[in-house]
């Protein structure tokens, strides 16, 4: 269990609003592990988010390399990273992002919409999910019947019923009171124990004291481990 | 994601909506149901002309002396030297693209019967019009050769004459006066129903040439022994019309004694050309309502752009999520395009159930209103022409915010708010 499978090489993202240079990601080396639980750490404008795209596949860098699962994302076309963070990847975004007027059920089973799987079995695969995430007697509320907690349960569904290998989540407590955050990182918990990688960005010292490994984000670059 | 998955989350979009789908789609109903109106009407139009050419037999040629050429020398038809029966029976023996051939003579007749007055028209002809018209009786028979020969007194009446002056059965071997001549009822047409113009084609008589000639026209010519006012010929199974009508005009100039390079003194005239080019005016109409209606379709389609446009910009959190998820881009762009066409196909099946009913409406109320000549044809294809037509809309003004959808970035179509 300790193959790498993210590993990031000088990792650069480099944007130019209006002129000037701002570098987003400035060389980031960095190697996550299967099955290891790695909490994203910093100041607002480090960089966290940059990162978790880049690792997503939403973003391609301005230089260094990434390499996950053994696969360079830069050789990829565009088709190929879309199938790439549909089979190695789930997403939780602070926001929850659960489309509205949409049972829970037809949310998490969405990813699979992509796989080319019939209804039934997409429904089956969502269902699945949801009672992993405790959910499963809600499965037919639409997002507006839910709390705040419940949708983000919904989104984490979501995240697993592609069975990736990673689930990125950025902030995914941001919006959170205590108790649903307790709740939310429980269930990061019993999916670290299930052998899932996870790299969690947050803000809060003690959300990310349930991880197992932290790194610590300034400025574009990895400037402390384990703080 | 496949097609049906597709039609699926289009059509969820389209019911989350219902309202402003509606409002998108009313151009496209309009258009559509403008569209099938013209080519109803154009349809009808087109049978028109096609049952008048078969009405009148394609492969007829109808002959006329005269010239076109006011201006010239000669004048008009009348002022000519007209044809004569012994013409036409040099055409019919002489020719061998022609099978059959008969002089005619028209004239109004006052029919009598019983005390019962009947004003009609009477068609003074050899035997072989039937022939040439592929006209029939429907009860008794036809004259003889023998009997145009011999000027005999004998009739054949269409249905519309028979009704107004025999209302009770006896009508053949009866007698009957036209303008004042016995003659004797030897047989009743088959019924031809209205012509396209609005014609009661039952309302005739005929009767040999040569008696109509005599005794109820009196249709003479000075220095012309027997003159007909047209010729009607049927040409060969198999013979090609323009080859038939060079030597029916050949054999005629040579007859008349025209010589080559001087202008013919009579015309010989294709019916299925003429009805043609008469019905053309309505042919151009029905096109140009044809780009009406296309017209009205395509402001249908900008509307659909519209508000394509408008639920992409709403939906780019829900685009950005779905590309998160794993959705390519022609997924994304295929999910647009086909709740363009799922909005214009649904337009498109009001707007035929509208112009459906609008042409058959017309179609109904055209004859109370007096407008005879409007023919309405609503063919079962017409609904293909209405899925084919809204579904081009949709492909054509739904590409674009399609497009566009699948080409949003999308981290920032994720951040949209
Ligand atoms: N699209 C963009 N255009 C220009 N600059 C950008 C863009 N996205 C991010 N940046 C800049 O890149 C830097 C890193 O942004 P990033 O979103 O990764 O920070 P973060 O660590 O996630 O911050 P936060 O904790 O506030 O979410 C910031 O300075 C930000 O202004
Ligand atoms: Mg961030």
């Amino acid at each position: 269990m300790s193959a790498p499978l993210i590993q990031a090489r000088a990792l650069t993202r480099t944007y130019h609003p209006g002129g000037g240079d701002v570098h987003a990601l400035d060389g980031v080396d960095a190697v996550i592990n299967t099955g290891e639980y790695v909490a994203v750490m910093g100041p607002s404008g480090s960089g966290k988010s940059t990162f978790m795209n880049m690792v997503g596949a939403l973003d391609r860098p301005s230089a260094g390399e990434l390499v996950i699962a053994g696969e360079a994302l830069s050789a990829k076309s565009p088709d190929q990273l879309a199938d790439f963070r549909n089979r190695q990847i789930g997403f939780v975004f602070q926001q929850f992002n659960l489309l509205p007027r949409t049972t829970a059920l037809d949310n998490v089973a969405l990813p699979l919409l992509y796989r080319g799987l019939s209804l039934n079995r997409r429904r089956e695969k969502a269902a699945e999910c949801l009672r992993m995430v405790g959910l499963d007697e809600r499965m037919n509320h639409h997002p507006s019947q839910l709390s705040g907690g419940q949708q983000q349960r919904v989104a984490i569904a979501r995240a697993l019923a592609g069975e990736p290998a990673i689930l990125l989540a950025d902030e995914p407590t941001g919006a959170l009171d205590s108790q649903t955050t307790i709740e939310v990182l429980d269930i990061l918990d019993q999916l670290t124990a299930r052998g899932i990688t996870i790299v969690l960005v947050t803000h809060e010292k003690e959300v990310g004291a349930r991880a197992e490994r932290r790194i610590l984000f300034r400025d574009g670059r990895i400037v402390e481990e384990n703080p | 994601m496949n097609t049906l998955a597709a039609i699926a989350v289009a059509l969820t979009a389209l019911r989350v909506n219902a309202l402003r789908s509606f409002l998108a789609i009313l151009g496209v109903i309009f258009g559509v149901m403008a569209v099938i109106i013209t080519v109803s009407l154009a349809q009808g139009a087109s049978r028109a002309v096609q049952e008048q050419i078969a009405s009148l037999g394609s492969n007829t040629l109808n002959i006329q002396s005269g010239s076109n050429d006011r201006g010239g020398r000669r004048g008009g038809a009348g002022s000519a030297i007209p044809f004569s029966s012994d013409d036409v029976d040099a055409i019919r023996e002489n020719l061998d693209v022609i099978v059959a051939a008969s002089g005619t003579i028209q004239s109004s007749v006052t029919a009598v019967a019983d005390g019962v007055n009947w004003p009609s028209t009477i068609l003074g002809i050899h035997p072989d019009y039937i022939e040439v018209r592929d006209w029939s009786v429907a009860e008794g028979r036809v004259f003889s050769v023998a009997e145009v020969s011999r000027s005999s007194r004998v009739a054949i009446l269409g249905r519309t004459v028979v009704d107004e002056l025999f209302p009770s059965d006896g009508v053949l071997g009866a007698l009957v006066r036209l303008n004042g001549q016995p003659f004797e009822v030897i047989g009743i047409l088959t019924e031809r129903g209205q012509s396209s113009f609005g014609q009661d084609q039952d309302d005739i008589i005929i009767a040999p040439i040569s008696t109509v000639r005599t005794r109820v026209a009196g249709y003479s010519r000075a220095g012309v022994r027997d003159p007909v006012q047209r010729i009607w010929v049927e040409i060969a199974p198999g013979e090609d019309m323009n080859y038939a009508t060079e030597e029916l005009e050949q054999f005629l100039r040579v007859r008349r004694g025209i010589d080559p390079g001087e202008q013919d003194d009579f015309q010989v005239r294709n019916f299925a050309e003429f009805i043609t080019a008469f019905r053309a005016t309505e042919t151009v109409m029905g096109l140009l309502l044809a780009v009406a209606g296309l017209i009205t379709l395509m402001v249908g389609g900008i509307g659909i752009m519209n508000v394509m446009l408008v639920s992409v910009t709403e939906r780019t959190r829900e685009i950005g999520l779905r590309l998160a998820v794993g959705a390519r881009r022609r997924d994304i762009r295929n999910q647009f395009l086909v709740e363009s066409v799922a909005l214009c196909s649904v337009g498109g099946l009001i707007g035929l159930a509208l112009g459906v009913s609008m042409a058959l409406l017309l179609e109904n109320l055209a004859p109370t209103l007096g407008v005879t000549r409007l023919t309405v044809s609503v063919d079962p294809s017409i609904a293909l022409v209405a899925i084919g037509a809204s579904t081009m809309v949709g492909v054509l003004f739904g590409f674009y915010p399609a497009h566009r959808a699948s080409r949003l970035d999308p981290i920032i179509a994720l951040r949209y708010e």
